[in-house]
């Protein structure tokens, strides 16, 4: 029973990303969807593919037993079929209600996760009587289906679906004509054969049904009929998929009486037998010579790789992984990298003491494991990584939404949608920059009329880019909209009481105001961004993950956002060092180099303590007072700057001394120190020693506040 | 029993194909070959023996129908019992997917015992 149970909760976690899989799908396709229709240029497929999303997502929900989500795509399932079928053109409205009825899904999807779905009910229902409003009754079909007239074999006939019947009629309708295109493929390479000549067709016409039927030879081949609709004729067509290669018959809906016309010089007499009577038993005569197979005379026989003979058997080339056993299995890597240098730790000591012989040896095998360590790490490393262009599809979903709501005309260019990110970071970071989006079109973009009337562009735009810089990825944001009024933001600050004079206020600094909880300098609060709730959120969840986020903005032209972040949390290499007789980690990513000092070299303005960094001064931070440690030995008369740096901000740290570097795993310190300033975890140094692991992000951020 | 027989489940949902496997596991008798699609079932059909296939209707490449359609066609497989599992369950798909030469049609959502009898009355004879 037990095991039943646990096979069900695997089960019902397997449905639940899967669909989460079907309805990110079918976000992008609806996205896809309104685009065409805007163009004019609707492609049938793309909206078959968003019925089929909503179709299986009806069935699985259905056999979870998750009705909500079963009914919502139920009904949206209806209403495209309404839409493909083409009892119901598309129209702004009903792009809305569809745009509306996947958010739904995707709130379901999430909700599922966590919860059950029966506190939705309202929405779905709201929803479902959106949906139905937009389903008028069907107009009534003229009584003589054209499809009979057309001579279509009776089994290629029966085996359409209702959809792909309409698809027939549809062509027709559209004065296309149609072909029925035999073809005979090897079974061992008949989908990559089948998928070509798909292609071609594709380019121009419709392929309407794709039947497989029974050929000559059953035990080497496989036939396929093709329901193809196209403007070109029936030479056109042979032309384009290779004249000896295809069977082409042709029939029109006009020639009710005639026999289709086939083009006859290519077709021995026996296929068309098999052809005609490929429903019944199969008809070969004993005189045919068998052919040998991947020989058939029907085969254009492209030159096939040995990979897609090999891959034959494997559809889908990825595997699905819960990232908990990934972090699992990150803590065991990086519990092993400590173990490792346990062993070098040895390996030192046992030369110190005269087993030089052995400690080579040992040396040796500890260099080897190392480096096998470290691309193992390597390999889980990357596991995690996922390219940040996942995200891109959710920004777009909601530019589309919120521009659609506002009136709003918004265009989102992307740049860089292949940098990777560790999936974390890139979950963590999606909110963040869904607001900044969402603030962006809310108070940024200016409406239409006022574009228009500035002499811009009456279409805002907003473009997302990301890059890799060094350990970091840089993602920047940003749109051609107003801009942030530095001067509003400078009153407000005044007016809250945050500064006394505005006049020492810089520009700069003035922006960072925007930073702090409950600063909004929009009078009207709109439904989108609320009232002054975000923009702290926003630097908070992104420093949460070590990031840093910058903002650069010019008045009527626009605002950049630039969130900085690493590559990944999951481990890191840090610089080891002491200070006041305690040890402590910084991740070598914030670290652009360190520098030997006496007090000589200390400058004081206003109780700040400085050093000369070459042609520019540095903040210099000493830890112990940043920590308040009460010092109980001498600080030593020469020390180390370590010089850190996030985004374009610069600090020094002094220290007494470095240790060196070493890679660590980052562990969380819980609840309860979750308030500590300036750390952001702990780790295990492998000599059983724990040490906090300094956050620069947030040191440099409060000292630079603090120092202003 | 040494015979041990082998159902094919046809579908383009993995946790849909999962179920199914579930459920066809429970009986404990029966080996079991899965296809993502239309194309792979055609594909494995001359590989592995098959004595019963779960198939879907709506799947990408070709539809559960037009597999049935060349199942039947074909004197290989004609005789090979076709279950179709599927949403749409109006009479009027019914009769086609039974004209077409499905043996069983059963419509989602369904109870497993319902199935799983119905698999042990066509292969436990």
């Amino acid at each position: 029973m037990s095991e039943q149970n646990s096979t069900h909760t695997k089960a019902t976690q397997d449905f639940l990303a899967e669909a989460e899989e079907i309805v990110e799908q079918l976000g992008s396709e609806l996205a896809d969807l309104s685009d065409m229709a805007e163009s004019g240029e609707l492609n049938p497929d793309v909206l078959n593919s968003i019925f089929r999303g909503a179709h299986s997502l009806k069935g699985l929900a259905g056999m979870f037993n998750f009705r909500g989500v079963a009914e919502l795509a139920h009904n949206m399932e209806n209403l495209l079929d309404w839409l493909r079928l083409g009892k119901l053109n598309i129209t702004q409205h009903l792009m809305a209600v569809l745009f509306d009825a996947y958010e739904l899904l995707n709130t379901l999807v999430r909700v599922l996760t966590s919860g059950d779905e029966t506190s939705m009910a309202k929405e779905i229902a709201a929803c479902v009587t959106k949906i139905n409003a937009c389903l008028a009754p069907p107009e009534q079909q003229g009584s003589v289906s054209p499809l009979e007239t057309l001579g279509l074999p009776a089994h290629v006939l029966n085996a359409l679906t209702e959809y792909e019947e309409y698809r027939l009629k549809d062509n027709l309708a559209k004065g296309r004509n149609i072909f029925n295109i035999h073809a005979s493929f090897s079974l061992i390479t008949f989908d990559t054969e089948l998928s070509a000549i798909t292609e071609i067709l594709k380019g121009c016409g419709e392929v309407i049904s794709t039947l497989p039927s029974v050929g000559i030879n059953i035990e080497t081949n496989i036939d396929f009929e093709l329901l193809f609709g196209s403007k070109c004729s029936l030479d056109e067509l042979e032309a384009a998929v290779g004249r000896d290669s295809f069977m082409v018959t042709q029939f029109s809906s006009n020639s009710v009486r005639d026999e289709p016309v086939v083009s006859p010089k290519h077709v021995p007499a026996d296929v068309v037998n098999a052809h005609v009577d490929a429903g019944g038993v199969s008809t070969v005569s004993p005189s045919v010579t068998p052919q040998s197979p991947g020989d058939s005379p029907l085969l254009p026989s492209p030159p096939l790789s040995d990979d897609a003979v090999l891959t034959a058997k494997s559809m889908s080339r990825t595997v699905r992984v819960d990232i908990g056993k990934l972090d699992e299995l990150m803590n065991i890597v990086g519990e092993l990298v400590l173990a490792n240098s346990t062993i070098a730790g040895v390996t030192t000591k046992m030369r110190n003491e005269g087993f030089s012989h052995l400690a080579i040896e040992l040396a040796k095998a500890a260099k080897g494991l190392e480096r096998k360590l470290s691309d193992l790490q390597k390999g889980v490393m990357e596991i995690r990584m996922i390219p940040i262009g996942q995200l891109y599809e959710k920004m777009s979903r909601i530019v589309r939404k919120i521009s659609r709501e506002q009136g709003k005309r918004v265009e989102l260019k992307f740049f860089g949608a292949d940098t990777e990110l560790d999936k974390l970071i890139v979950e963590d970071i999606s909110d963040p920059m869904m607001h900044i989006i969402r603030n962006a079109i809310d108070h940024g973009i200016e409406s239409r009329d006022v574009r228009t009337a500035q002499g811009k562009n009456e279409k805002g735009t907003i473009r997302i880019s990301s890059y890799q810089k060094g350990n970091h990825v840089v993602i920047e944001i940003e749109d051609d909209g107003s801009g942030i009024d530095v001067e509003k933001v400078k009153q407000k600050a005044l007016h809250k009481g945050l500064v006394s004079d505005i006049g020492t206020v810089s520009d700069r600094e003035a922006i960072e105001f925007i930073f702090l909880p409950g600063f909004s300098t929009n009078e009207t609060v709109s439904e989108v961004s609320g009232r002054g709730v975000g923009m702290d959120v926003v630097k908070n969840n992104i420093s949460a993950v070590s990031g840093m986020v910058d903002v650069e903005t010019r008045k009527g032209e626009g605002s950049r956002f630039i969130i900085t972040l690493p590559i990944t949390l999951a481990i890191i290499k840090a610089l080891i060092i002491r200070c006041s007789g305690r040890t402590y980690a910084l991740p070598i990513t914030s670290v652009l180099e360190t520098l030997l000092m006496t007090g000589r070299d200390i400058m004081t303005v206003e109780r700040k303590e400085f050093v000369q960094l070459r042609e520019s001064t540095l903040p210099l931070l000493r830890l112990e007072h940043y920590f308040d440690i009460c010092r109980s030995d001498e600080p030593p008369k020469e020390f180390y700057v370590v010089v850190v740096g996030v985004a374009e901000k610069r600090l020094g740290i002094a220290v007494d001394d470095l240790i060196g570097q070493q890679d660590i795993v980052i562990k969380p310190l819980g609840e309860s120190f979750k308030r500590f300033r300036g750390v952001s975890g702990a780790a295990d140094l492998g000599d059983q020693r724990t040490i906090l692991v300094l956050d620069i992000g947030g040191i440099i951020n409060e000292t630079m506040r603090s120092g202003s | 029993m040494i015979c041990t027989k082998t159902i094919l489940i046809v579908d383009d949902s993995a946790s849909m194909r999962a179920m199914l496997r579930a459920i066809v596991d429970a009986l404990g008798d029966y080996l079991i070959v899965e296809a993502t699609s239309g194309f792979e079932a055609l594909r494995l059909l001359p590989r592995d023996h098959v004595d019963l296939i779960l198939t879907d209707i709506n799947m990408p490449d070709i539809n559960g129908l037009e597999l049935i359609s060349y199942l039947r066609a074909n004197p290989n497989y004609k005789d090979i019992p076709v279950f179709i599992i599927s949403t749409e369950g109006s009479a009027k798909d019914i009769e086609k997917g039974k004209q077409l030469g499905a043996d069983e049609y059963v419509v989602k959502p369904f109870e497993p015992a319902a199935l799983q009898q119905l698999i042990n009355s066509y292969l436990k004879k």
